[in-house]
Protein backbone atom coordinates (compact mmCIF):
# COMPACT_ATOMS: atom_id res chain seq x y z
CA UNK A 1 0.00 0.00 0.00
CA UNK A 2 2.71 2.47 0.96
CA UNK A 3 4.78 1.96 -1.93
CA UNK A 4 1.38 2.40 -4.57
CA UNK A 5 0.70 5.87 -2.65
CA UNK A 6 4.27 7.07 -3.06
CA UNK A 7 4.74 6.35 -6.68
CA UNK A 8 2.94 9.16 -9.05
CA UNK A 9 0.47 8.58 -11.70
CA UNK A 10 3.32 7.52 -14.05
CA UNK A 11 1.77 10.56 -17.04
CA UNK A 12 5.41 11.57 -16.88
CA UNK A 13 7.03 8.46 -16.87
CA UNK A 14 9.40 8.18 -14.15
CA UNK A 15 7.37 7.07 -10.85
CA UNK A 16 8.00 10.19 -9.56
CA UNK A 17 5.17 12.88 -8.34
CA UNK A 18 5.09 15.98 -9.76
CA UNK A 19 3.84 19.59 -8.83
CA UNK A 20 2.71 22.46 -11.19
CA UNK A 21 2.31 25.89 -9.65
CA UNK A 22 1.03 29.43 -11.21
CA UNK A 23 2.68 32.24 -8.49
CA UNK A 24 0.67 35.05 -10.00
CA UNK A 25 1.29 37.47 -6.72
CA UNK A 26 3.93 39.77 -6.32
CA UNK A 27 3.25 40.63 -2.36
CA UNK A 28 5.46 39.67 0.45
CA UNK A 29 2.39 37.60 1.99
CA UNK A 30 1.51 36.05 -1.99
CA UNK A 31 4.83 35.03 -2.07
CA UNK A 32 5.09 32.75 0.76
CA UNK A 33 3.10 29.96 -0.11
CA UNK A 34 4.34 28.77 -3.37
CA UNK A 35 7.48 29.17 -2.34
CA UNK A 36 7.11 27.00 1.14
CA UNK A 37 4.87 24.51 -0.84
CA UNK A 38 7.53 24.38 -3.58
CA UNK A 39 9.99 23.48 -0.67
CA UNK A 40 8.14 20.71 0.95
CA UNK A 41 7.11 19.03 -2.56
CA UNK A 42 11.18 18.76 -3.33
CA UNK A 43 11.69 17.56 0.14
CA UNK A 44 8.92 14.49 -0.28
CA UNK A 45 10.98 13.57 -3.56
CA UNK A 46 8.49 15.56 -6.40
CA UNK A 47 9.49 17.17 -9.14
CA UNK A 48 8.28 20.55 -8.95
CA UNK A 49 7.88 23.69 -11.58
CA UNK A 50 6.70 26.98 -10.39
CA UNK A 51 5.34 29.49 -13.55
CA UNK A 52 5.94 33.10 -12.33
CA UNK A 53 3.63 35.16 -13.94
CA UNK A 54 2.34 38.97 -13.97
CA UNK A 55 3.18 40.39 -10.97
CA UNK A 56 4.22 36.63 -9.20
CA UNK A 57 7.75 37.41 -11.60
CA UNK A 58 8.37 39.72 -8.80
CA UNK A 59 9.49 36.66 -6.57
CA UNK A 60 12.31 35.84 -8.93
CA UNK A 61 13.26 39.77 -9.74
CA UNK A 62 16.82 40.11 -8.31
CA UNK A 63 15.87 43.27 -7.20
CA UNK A 64 12.17 43.71 -6.15
CA UNK A 65 12.15 40.57 -4.64
CA UNK A 66 13.67 41.87 -1.56
CA UNK A 67 11.05 44.35 -1.63
CA UNK A 68 8.36 42.58 -1.76
CA UNK A 69 5.16 44.22 0.61
CA UNK A 70 1.88 43.47 2.02
CA UNK A 71 -0.44 46.18 1.90
CA UNK A 72 -3.02 46.87 4.91
CA UNK A 73 -5.63 48.95 2.20
CA UNK A 74 -8.16 46.62 1.43
CA UNK A 75 -6.93 43.84 3.68
CA UNK A 76 -9.36 42.60 6.58
CA UNK A 77 -7.37 40.74 7.72
CA UNK A 78 -4.56 42.42 9.27
CA UNK A 79 -3.98 41.47 13.62
CA UNK A 80 -5.39 44.76 14.16
CA UNK A 81 -7.92 45.58 11.32
CA UNK A 82 -6.67 48.53 9.54
CA UNK A 83 -9.69 51.07 8.68
CA UNK A 84 -9.26 51.86 4.43
CA UNK A 85 -8.81 55.10 5.24
CA UNK A 86 -5.67 54.45 7.69
CA UNK A 87 -4.41 51.91 5.50
CA UNK A 88 -4.19 54.19 2.76
CA UNK A 89 -1.74 56.83 4.63
CA UNK A 90 1.94 56.90 3.53
CA UNK A 91 3.79 54.66 5.37
CA UNK A 92 0.90 52.32 6.08
CA UNK A 93 2.23 49.41 3.61
CA UNK A 94 5.61 49.61 4.58
CA UNK A 95 4.63 49.48 8.53
CA UNK A 96 2.78 46.34 7.76
CA UNK A 97 5.55 44.82 5.36
CA UNK A 98 8.11 45.79 8.65
CA UNK A 99 4.99 43.56 10.54
CA UNK A 100 4.93 40.67 8.52
CA UNK A 101 8.80 40.50 8.16
CA UNK A 102 9.17 40.71 11.95
CA UNK A 103 7.02 37.83 12.65
CA UNK A 104 8.87 35.32 10.12
CA UNK A 105 12.29 36.67 11.24
CA UNK A 106 10.86 35.28 14.94
CA UNK A 107 9.40 32.40 13.67
CA UNK A 108 13.03 31.20 12.30
CA UNK A 109 10.96 31.58 8.89
CA UNK A 110 13.81 31.95 5.73
CA UNK A 111 12.92 35.28 3.63
CA UNK A 112 11.82 35.51 -0.23
CA UNK A 113 15.64 35.03 -1.50
CA UNK A 114 16.48 32.41 1.13
CA UNK A 115 13.45 30.31 0.30
CA UNK A 116 14.66 30.97 -3.48
CA UNK A 117 17.90 29.50 -2.92
CA UNK A 118 16.24 26.41 -0.70
CA UNK A 119 13.71 26.08 -4.21
CA UNK A 120 17.47 26.42 -6.71
CA UNK A 121 19.38 23.69 -4.54
CA UNK A 122 16.26 21.16 -4.08
CA UNK A 123 16.15 21.26 -8.48
CA UNK A 124 12.78 23.20 -8.27
CA UNK A 125 12.34 24.24 -11.74
CA UNK A 126 11.74 28.45 -12.18
CA UNK A 127 9.98 29.39 -15.04
CA UNK A 128 10.09 33.14 -15.77
CA UNK A 129 6.92 33.90 -18.18
CA UNK A 130 8.10 35.28 -21.40
CA UNK A 131 4.74 37.64 -21.96
CA UNK A 132 5.02 38.94 -18.37
CA UNK A 133 8.52 40.02 -19.26
CA UNK A 134 8.16 41.67 -22.74
CA UNK A 135 4.63 43.55 -20.92
CA UNK A 136 6.82 44.49 -17.82
CA UNK A 137 9.96 45.46 -19.50
CA UNK A 138 12.03 42.86 -18.12
CA UNK A 139 14.98 41.34 -19.13
CA UNK A 140 16.75 38.03 -18.38
CA UNK A 141 19.62 39.81 -16.37
CA UNK A 142 17.07 40.91 -13.89
CA UNK A 143 15.97 37.54 -13.05
CA UNK A 144 17.69 35.16 -10.57
CA UNK A 145 19.88 32.95 -12.17
CA UNK A 146 18.45 29.62 -12.76
CA UNK A 147 15.58 31.20 -13.79
CA UNK A 148 13.94 29.41 -17.29
CA UNK A 149 12.54 31.28 -19.36
CA UNK A 150 9.46 30.19 -21.02
CA UNK A 151 5.89 30.83 -22.16
CA UNK A 152 2.69 29.26 -21.25
CA UNK A 153 3.21 26.31 -23.67
CA UNK A 154 6.29 24.83 -21.94
CA UNK A 155 4.87 25.58 -18.48
CA UNK A 156 1.49 23.60 -19.74
CA UNK A 157 3.61 20.45 -21.24
CA UNK A 158 5.49 20.13 -17.70
CA UNK A 159 1.84 20.99 -15.86
CA UNK A 160 0.42 18.52 -18.13
CA UNK A 161 1.98 15.35 -15.97
CA UNK A 162 1.49 16.78 -12.86
CA UNK A 163 -0.07 14.96 -10.11
CA UNK A 164 -1.06 18.15 -8.12
CA UNK A 165 -1.63 21.60 -9.77
CA UNK A 166 -2.36 24.70 -8.09
CA UNK A 167 -2.86 28.60 -8.82
CA UNK A 168 -1.51 30.53 -6.41
CA UNK B 1 -5.23 8.93 1.83
CA UNK B 2 -7.07 6.48 4.04
CA UNK B 3 -4.42 4.39 5.25
CA UNK B 4 -3.06 6.20 7.73
CA UNK B 5 0.24 4.63 9.54
CA UNK B 6 -0.67 4.15 13.01
CA UNK B 7 2.79 4.64 14.90
CA UNK B 8 3.88 3.22 18.83
CA UNK B 9 3.15 6.10 19.86
CA UNK B 10 5.61 6.27 23.15
CA UNK B 11 8.56 4.41 22.29
CA UNK B 12 11.27 7.22 21.85
CA UNK B 13 14.00 5.42 23.41
CA UNK B 14 15.20 3.78 20.06
CA UNK B 15 18.60 4.10 19.26
CA UNK B 16 19.28 6.34 16.09
CA UNK B 17 22.46 6.83 13.90
CA UNK B 18 21.41 10.89 13.25
CA UNK B 19 19.93 13.32 16.09
CA UNK B 20 17.96 15.98 14.17
CA UNK B 21 16.86 19.20 16.16
CA UNK B 22 13.91 21.08 14.91
CA UNK B 23 12.74 22.98 17.77
CA UNK B 24 11.25 26.35 16.95
CA UNK B 25 11.12 25.70 13.48
CA UNK B 26 8.09 25.90 11.33
CA UNK B 27 6.67 23.92 7.90
CA UNK B 28 8.39 23.39 5.78
CA UNK B 29 11.70 23.48 7.44
CA UNK B 30 11.21 20.70 9.16
CA UNK B 31 10.53 18.53 6.66
CA UNK B 32 13.08 20.07 4.21
CA UNK B 33 15.54 19.41 7.20
CA UNK B 34 15.13 16.09 7.52
CA UNK B 35 14.69 15.31 3.73
CA UNK B 36 18.67 16.34 4.06
CA UNK B 37 19.66 14.26 7.01
CA UNK B 38 17.95 11.58 4.91
CA UNK B 39 20.29 11.89 2.22
CA UNK B 40 23.46 11.27 4.81
CA UNK B 41 21.84 8.11 6.02
CA UNK B 42 21.86 4.27 4.32
CA UNK B 43 19.08 2.10 4.20
CA UNK B 44 18.02 0.11 7.02
CA UNK B 45 19.52 3.87 9.51
CA UNK B 46 17.54 5.41 11.84
CA UNK B 47 16.89 9.13 12.00
CA UNK B 48 15.44 10.68 15.57
CA UNK B 49 13.84 14.14 14.94
CA UNK B 50 12.56 16.64 17.62
CA UNK B 51 9.96 19.14 16.69
CA UNK B 52 8.05 21.72 17.72
CA UNK B 53 5.50 22.49 15.27
CA UNK B 54 2.38 20.79 16.06
CA UNK B 55 1.94 20.39 12.35
CA UNK B 56 4.64 17.87 12.09
CA UNK B 57 2.47 14.84 14.12
CA UNK B 58 -0.08 15.03 10.49
CA UNK B 59 3.32 15.86 8.75
CA UNK B 60 5.78 13.03 9.65
CA UNK B 61 3.43 10.50 9.00
CA UNK B 62 2.71 12.04 5.53
CA UNK B 63 6.17 11.96 5.16
CA UNK B 64 6.79 8.54 5.63
CA UNK B 65 4.54 7.59 2.85
CA UNK B 66 5.61 10.26 0.53
CA UNK B 67 9.39 9.00 1.16
CA UNK B 68 9.16 5.19 1.68
CA UNK B 69 10.04 5.87 5.03
CA UNK B 70 9.46 3.68 8.40
CA UNK B 71 7.77 5.85 11.06
CA UNK B 72 9.21 4.02 13.91
CA UNK B 73 8.02 6.28 16.08
CA UNK B 74 5.94 9.47 16.97
CA UNK B 75 5.64 11.29 20.30
CA UNK B 76 4.73 13.97 21.91
CA UNK B 77 6.25 15.09 25.15
CA UNK B 78 4.70 18.62 26.33
CA UNK B 79 4.77 20.53 23.63
CA UNK B 80 7.89 18.49 21.89
CA UNK B 81 7.37 15.82 18.85
CA UNK B 82 9.58 13.22 18.79
CA UNK B 83 10.01 11.28 15.55
CA UNK B 84 11.99 7.88 14.76
CA UNK B 85 12.00 7.15 10.82
CA UNK B 86 13.88 3.94 8.82
CA UNK B 87 15.08 4.75 5.92
CA UNK B 88 14.34 1.91 3.50
CA UNK B 89 15.98 0.58 0.05
CA UNK B 90 14.68 3.48 -2.57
Amino acid sequence: MKAEARVGNGGNGNGRRRLALVASKGTLDGAYPPLILAATAASLGWEVGIFFTFYGLDILHKKRHRKLQVAPLGNPAMPVPVPNLVGALPGMTAAATRMMKGWMKRSNMPTVPEFLDIARESGVKLFACSTTMGVMGISEKDLMPGADIAGATAFLDFAADADVSLFV
Amino acid sequence: MTDQITPPAGDTSLAADLELDCKGLLCPLPVYRTAQALNRLRAGQILRVECTDPGSLADFPALARQRNLTLLSAADHEGVQVFHLRKEDE
